[in-house]
């Protein structure tokens, strides 16, 4: 900030409140910009505020959907922190995923960019290959995994039999059946890897040269140049990440569905919820389970709310950072 | 930000200096990335080359564990519409993703031009709420919103998927907004003086010279939506005549137990309208999550 004198200070001040003092103009171009933004503030309002804070309402209640919710205080955070038998899994699956799930997808992610952005020969082939999978629907793509790992016809082991070696159950086995689905996340993990990429070809050209004039050694610009300037999109990642295997919904669901071979066609997924031996029952499925097959919607709201403080926690350390959002030079 | 595409020029390692004595090293470093580059593509190709091959076997053989077809056949491909309704899935994910999809353009277009670029109060307030309601997982919300849609009557159908979108849809609305964040102000400015009103410059400058970003919040919803599961799972799943592909898939099984046959024919089947999009719009496509991640 230059040092300015106090004229100059009083004037600026006068300058900036004569523009916020609401002439017709920016009176007329509020107004358009809020009819511009009306069916979305509705949205919002419906579909977001409406919801969270009558999520916390029916957390109070016991409700059923057929009569109305009749008011029975805490017992629900009670009944969800002392006596839920599946509780304790359905969290310890989703912080499973947590733990194991984000950091693998982003350190594959980064691994494959650091490739590509050095590749210099049919580039646009390999990043297509690395990227499609994640195209795919994940429904799609849990189905084919349940296939390519099945123990029983499935490819992998039939590959890994060729080498003398007994493939585990895979999917079929309450052990390997979370890391199954962490190979799976490393295969679509093509969405985080562009992102990474592009951080890696934006970093200038001038940073790496002036290291190498220094001396530096590629460990040394790996280190000083290269991660400085892969942070934020790390942090997003991570953070993004993080959000996204809290609500660890469908590969899992899949995966038990299909590996279970129970439902067909018209059961939808009832019978066969955390197959495995519950190892694939996540937090988010088990609200499900409660909420909407039976019909214990207070109880559900409950388990909502809690994930939403989860949420929250990591939301607000991604909105500290709100201002990232803005490119440089906008206005 | 957007320089992807066009990263050619942008190889930072290639263009740094290379001293000539360590020549041979960087030889090897070539062949071993390359080597790696080679392996990771051989195991990222695996799952699409097992589940086409299995797709072209009979029921039969699919029992045996063979890896190569033997006769090749495309009979699954033919069963996967007979043996399920594959049909009526698909009309109901294009009916989905579509209308979802021209529902988000009309309301969400103008709402990110506001917060873009009319500056207003309360836009930042309403920016923050824009990325929470795009970030919060939507089983936080699901209850109220299934409780709202049981009294409206629409349970049992997508529309509770599907309307919510002319009330805009929040990571439409964030990515439009960074879209249009990237037009230098002269261009609209000079509308304005014109005489241009807002809509105006919406319409005749804007949209114009953000059609790439449009394309890519749209492709982006038709995919969202063409791959959901957990919409249609909570609303629809009781009445499968309103089931779409995705949902429809994980129910399947086969008439006698699962049929992996015609299971790996029905998801070749609801990839293959995914990437052939994809291939039409890489580019705007690429740029879209690009710009969906974060600037330093």
């Amino acid at each position: 900030m230059a040092v300015t004198t106090a004229p100059e200070r009083a004037a600026q001040v006068a300058a900036r409140s004569a523009h916020r003092r609401s002439t017709p103009a920016t009176r007329r171009r509020t107004l358009v910009a809020l009819a511009f933004c009306a069916p979305m503030l509705l949205g919002l309002a419906i579909f977001f505020v409406y919801p969270l804070i009558a999520s916390v309402y029916y957390s109070f209640t016991s409700y059923n959907l057929v009569s109305p919710p009749v008011f029975i205080g805490l017992r629900n955070y009670i009944y969800l922190f002392t006596q839920d038998p599946l509780i304790g899994t359905a969290a310890f699956n989703t912080l499973w995923f947590v733990v194991f799930l984000v950091p693998i997808r982003i350190l594959t992610a980064i691994g494959v960019a650091g490739l590509l952005a050095r590749a210099r020969v049919a580039s646009g082939f390999w990043r297509t290959v690395f990227y499609l999978p994640a195209l795919v629907p994940p429904v799609a793509a849990t189905v084919a995994f349940v296939f390519l790992f099945n123990p029983g016809v499935g490819p992998v082991n039939q590959i890994l039999a060729m080498f003398g070696i007994q493939g585990p159950l895979w999917f079929n086995d309450p052990a390997w059946s979370k890391p199954s689905l962490v190979i799976l996340g490393v295969w679509v993990m093509g969405d985080i890897m562009i992102i990474f990429l592009a951080a890696l070809l934006d970093v200038p050209t001038e940073q790496y040269e002036a290291a190498s004039l220094d001396g530096a050694n590629g460990l040394q610009k790996l280190r000083y140049v290269t991660f400085p300037n892969l942070t934020p999109v790390l942090l997003f990642a991570l953070i993004t990440g993080i959000i996204a295997a809290l609500q660890y919904f469908t590969e899992a669901s899949v995966a038990s569905t299909v590996a279970s071979g129970k439902a067909s066609v018209g059961e939808g997924i009832g019978g066969s919820m955390g197959y495995p031996d519950n190892s694939l029952l996540t937090y988010t499925q088990w609200l499900y389970e409660r909420g909407f097959n039976n019909f214990q919607l207070g109880y559900a709201s409950a388990l909502a709310v809690v994930l939403f403080l989860v949420a929250s926690f990591f939301l607000v350390i991604l909105l500290r950072r709100v201002n990232a959002f803005n490119p440089e030079g906008a206005k | 930000m957007t320089t992807f595409v066009q990263p050619t020029v942008l190889d930072p390692v290639a263009y740094a200096p290379r001293r000539k004595a360590r020549r041979p090293s960087a030889v090897l470093l070539w062949i071993a990335e390359h080597a790696l580059l080679v392996a990771l593509v051989v195991m990222f190709l695996f799952p699409v080359v097992f589940v086409t091959l299995t797709s072209l076997m009979t029921s039969q053989q699919t029992l045996t564990g063979a890896l190569w077809p033997n006769p090749f056949t495309f009979q699954n491909y033919a069963k996967a519409f007979t043996d399920a309704p594959l049909a009526l899935w698909f009309a109901n994910s294009t009916m989905y993703a579509v209308l979802a999809t021209v529902f988000m353009l009309v309301s969400s277009v103008p709402a990110a031009y506001a917060l873009a670029k009319l500056r207003f109060p309360g836009s930042n307030l309403i920016f923050v709420a824009i990325i929470i309601a795009m970030l919060l997982p939507p089983q936080v919300t699901a209850v109220p919103v299934y409780v709202l849609w049981t009294q409206v009557g629409l349970t049992g159908t997508l529309w509770p998927l599907i309307l919510p979108n002319l009330l805009g849809d929040a990571f439409s609305v964030f990515l439009l907004r960074q879209f249009f964040l990237t037009i230098p102000p002269e261009y609209s400015d000079a509308a304005r003086v014109d005489g241009a009103s807002e809509l105006g410059v919406l319409t005749r400058v804007i949209i114009p010279m953000t059609k790439p970003g449009i394309a890519a919040a749209a492709i982006f919803l038709f995919f969202h939506s063409w791959n959901d599961y957990f919409g249609p799972l909570l609303y629809a799943s009781e009445n499968p005549s309103a089931w779409p592909v995705a949902y429809g898939l994980a129910t399947f099984r086969g008439a006698h137990g699962t049929d992996w046959g015609i299971t790996m024919a029905m998801t070749m089947i609801v990839t293959i309208p995914i990437v052939v999009v994809f291939f039409f719009a890489q580019r705007v496509f690429v740029e879209g999550i690009t710009l969906s991640g974060v600037k330093g």
